[in-house]
């Protein structure tokens, strides 16, 4: 609570209540591996109960999901980049840079929905079977994420263009970051084990 | 939308015509006295807009007595219901929904927020800190949790109620058998709920790491303070569990997906697993908060600091570890095999040896005490055999092939209640009687306590011990009702009968509120119990920054020899420092009637309104991320008037010493 600055620090860390935030948030994101890891097991459980209907390899397009992976990690480096220019006390830098991490998140966001729209052309629904019931659900709260995500860091870019670079400002930046690679690691489970795994099966 | 109005309102019951006109005149009541009494401003800007972690605590307690007649009326009704065989006070329907609310309010609106009431109020204190590290979300976690109860709560008159039992099983919890809304009751304000809760472990994992004050290193933190830490860990590691089990229960229900459905390739088995995945973890969340206040209550009451301080805790991290390993022994029958089942009984066996640690841990601590016997103490005292009955019964439970006779029977309610109520109930109990006079300035009344006490215990053994013979007889549980010819009347008979002393119990608990409400002597000491941890070291009741000087530990119990070596118990003028402390506000509550409201709409599935209200949680998120209030400051003179008017009166421990 003691607002004791403490300027050796980068600015994110400098004070007290920051510092809580932080770790607050590292504890959060524990929360959410463990959301995450249930709907892992859940579709673990559920991917071959087709029930009838279609399969992974029916309805998997490896190229688009190539191009969605490649655009959000891409957004994770460019993500990097804007602390990176954070840390350099640069703002012009730094919310160029979130900017573009976001432009990728909607790029990514866009190829997800198209992607949604053709299963569902192809007569894959949440209600058809098990299988799609939990691939929807996991693809669908790590899009749901992203969602929030890109809404979370607009806001935050706003303070950011209102204050300036301050120590409040730098850690919610510094947070929406980790939030954000975050989601760059469950994609790429994702991708291994509901794409991939699908597709050699 | 379809909305059905004829059946919005459950009609047709004189039980729940009497409810619903009850809770129609009791508002009425409230809103005619809070501005007869003109107290509106008053209950806004001190009550339903703080922050601060004493009021929020004393709201979670408040809300969890409510609660306790809630789920205690539900249980009396199912006592008068199996009283005699062929009973017909309640149809097999209102029975089911009435097992199903009274485990539902129980564990997750009566046990819980009992104890995270208690955490509130203490764990900042006990470690020497102005306020938890997130005071805002902090307030944020018990509107939550209060919207997720009361949308639960008026199921019962609006709807009706979830009656799948409190596990909610599929496929029975789902759309094919159980087609009326009640369930999406059960999915939606435990979800709610749920979100509060899990804020609630994060704050506390922060707080406890980060903001313990000079010198108190984990080792040397009181137990409760420890137990409150694992506990914590173990919410952050559960619920989000229990949080994709309701949200899939959800998709189920409302949707149309298959995850737990018979058809459609859905696993009904899916459903146990994960809900006792977190179920299982969830009982320990509420046992070792409880184990916690009893290490504190017994080491003060004996005037001894706690047996085996190390071993306590090395015994709570073993069992929080064991408890996300033992969830399939909730279901044995299943037919998981023999290795499977195997390997669930060693895990759940080995819970009893951390536990059993503890047991001799707390009577070491008694051994050679000078132990007194306030009532706080005597729920202590009862606690240790009747927990051992509730443990010896579970271990029995454990062995997976013997689990097939006891399964689903009544033993099998016996052994959980023989858990719970000792485990929990008579925690909150001796943590309420101990630490009163902390949040309220006032003791409660010693000799009313003692007849609570006994009645309540007296009642709880006459109710819950025929129960165990009743299950070794074939008495199954959740059973409406059962012939003349099983035999059972005489066993059922008397359990009612304990349910009534046990009723008995809690009305005298509610009447020494009122006493020592009106009657008690205000004018105590902040120390009344010659304690041994830091809370004690501050006012009664407690000023709003808790500390004007923060505290600085040696050893443990830093207040016991604080008041031995006659050290840091005074305060100079010169050691004033103005405090910064948060600011109230209004977003919290705000945020818990938008989520009521939307979660309201979600249930009878009026989709298109669900979603605009859920546009109301997002503009509330909005605000809180432009919110930029840095809260205030205390200025030296207040605290000067303020450490003046408590430390300067007679008996004080501050006081004596020059």
């Amino acid at each position: 609570m003691s607002a004791k600055v403490d300027t050796s620090l980068p600015l994110e860390y400098q004070t007290e209540q920051d510092r809580m935030n932080i770790l607050g948030f590292w504890v959060f994101l524990g929360a959410e591996i463990v959301l995450f890891a249930t709907l892992f097991g859940v579709y673990g459980v559920l991917y071959e109960r087709f029930a009838g209907g279609p399969t992974h390899k029916d309805i998997f397009v490896i190229k688009d999901v190539m191009i969605q992976t490649v655009l959000l990690l891409t957004s994770s480096f460019t993500m990097g980049i804007a602390i990176f220019e954070m840390r350099r006390h640069n703002l012009k830098g730094l919310i160029t840079w979130l900017v573009i991490t976001l432009a990728l998140g909607a790029g990514f966001l866009f190829m997800e929905i198209n992607e949604f729209i053709h299963y569902a052309h192809e007569g894959a629904t949440m209600q058809t079977s098990a299988f799609l019931s939990s691939l929807f659900v996991l693809l669908g709260t790590h899009g749901a994420h992203v969602t929030l995500g890109i809404g979370w860091a607009t806001m935050v870019i706003i303070q950011l263009l209102k204050r300036g670079l301050t120590p409040t400002t730098a850690r919610k930046t510094f947070i929406i970051g980790l939030y954000w690679h975050f989601l760059d690691v469950v994609w790429i489970f994702i991708f291994t084990f509901v794409y991939l795994k699908g597709l050699v099966a | 939308m379809g909305i059905k109005w004829d059946e919005f309102f459950i009609t047709g019951d004189p039980l729940i015509l009497g409810s619903q006109i009850a809770i129609l005149l009791t508002m009425i009541g409230a809103v005619a006295a809070i501005t007869y009494l003109k107290k509106w401003k008053y209950l806004w800007t001190e009550w339903l807009t703080t922050v601060d972690h004493k009021k929020i605590g004393i709201m979670y307690i408040i809300s969890a007595v409510l609660m306790f007649f809630r789920g205690g009326m539900d249980g009396l009704l199912m006592k008068a219901q199996t009283s005699q065989p062929e009973m017909e006070f309640l149809n097999s329907q209102h029975y089911n929904e009435i097992f199903t609310t009274h485990g539902v309010i129980m564990i997750l609106f009566m046990a819980m927020p009992f104890l995270i009431g208690l955490m509130n109020v203490v764990i900042p204190l006990q470690i020497g800190a102005r306020d938890v590290a997130f005071p805002q979300l902090n307030a944020l976690s018990f509107w939550l949790f209060f919207s997720g109860a009361m949308l639960f709560n008026i199921s019962f008159v609006i709807g009706g109620s979830p009656d799948a039992g409190w596990t909610s099983y599929f496929p029975l919890a789902g759309k094919e058998f159980s087609p009326g809304i009640g369930n999406n009751y059960y999915a939606v304000a435990l979800q709610i709920a749920g979100i509060g809760t899990l804020m609630s472990g994060i704050n506390f994992i922060v707080t406890i790491l980060k903001m313990r004050t000079k010198g108190m290193t984990l080792m040397k933190m009181p137990m409760f303070s420890w137990t409150t830490f694992v506990t914590s860990i173990l919410i952050v590691a559960a619920f989000p569990i229990f949080t994709v089990a309701l949200a899939l229960m959800t998709f189920d229900r409302l949707y149309g997906t298959h995850f737990f459905t018979v058809s459609g390739g859905g696993m009904d088995m899916l459903w146990a697993n994960l809900f006792w995945l977190w179920g299982h973890p969830e009982v320990y969340i509420v046992a070792l908060p409880a184990f916690g206040i009893f290490s504190e209550v017994i080491a003060t009451f004996s005037r001894k600091s706690l047996f085996g301080y190390k071993s306590m805790v090395f015994s709570i991290l073993g069992i929080a570890l064991l408890s996300m390993v033992v969830w399939v022994h909730h279901f044995y029958t299943m037919g998981s095999g023999p290795a499977v089942n195997s390997f669930f009984s060693i895990t759940t066996m080995a819970i009893a040896i951390p536990t059993g640690v503890k047991m001799f841990n707390w009577l070491f601590t008694m051994r050679k005490g000078r132990i007194k016997f306030t009532s706080a103490m005597l729920w202590a005292l009862a606690f240790v055999p009747c927990f051992v009955i509730g443990g010896v019964t579970g271990v029995m439970l454990a062995m997976g092939a013997a689990d097939y006779q006891y399964h689903n029977t009544l033993f099998l309610v016996a052994h959980f209640h023989y858990v719970l109520i000792p485990g929990v109930v008579f925690a909150v109990f001796a943590g309420l009687y101990y630490w009163w006079p902390k949040m309220f300035g006032f003791m409660l009344n010693e000799k009313i306590g003692k007849w609570h006490f006994w009645l309540f215990v007296i009642g709880f053994n006459v109710t819950f011990m025929p129960m165990f013979f009743l299950g070794l007889n074939g008495a199954v549980r959740r059973a409406y009702t059962y012939s003349a010819e099983s035999g059972f009347e005489p066993l059922f008979l008397l359990s009612a009968i304990g349910s009534i002393i046990l009723a008995a119990g809690f009305a005298v608990f509610c009447y020494n509120i009122y006493w020592s409400i009106r009657y008690a002597d205000r004018n105590i000491s902040s120390d009344p119990w010659d304690a041994r941890t830091l809370e004690w070291s501050t006012a009664s009741p407690v000023q709003f920054y808790n500390f004007a000087k923060l505290p600085e530990v040696k050893s443990l119990d830093p207040f016991w020899h604080m008041k031995k070596k006659n050290e840091g118990l005074t305060l100079h003028d010169s050691e004033i420092e103005e405090i910064h402390m948060p600011s109230n506000s209004w977003l919290p509550i705000y945020m818990g009637v938008i989520f009521g409201i939307a979660g309201f709409f979600l249930v009878f599935e009026w989709h298109i309104a669900a979603a605009v209200a859920a546009i109301g949680i997002f503009a509330g998120l909005i605000i809180r991320s432009f919110d930029y209030n840095e809260g205030f400051h205390v200025t030296k003179d207040e605290i000067h008037r303020i450490e003046n008017a408590w430390r300067k009166t007679e008996g004080e421990v501050h006081d004596h010493v020059s």
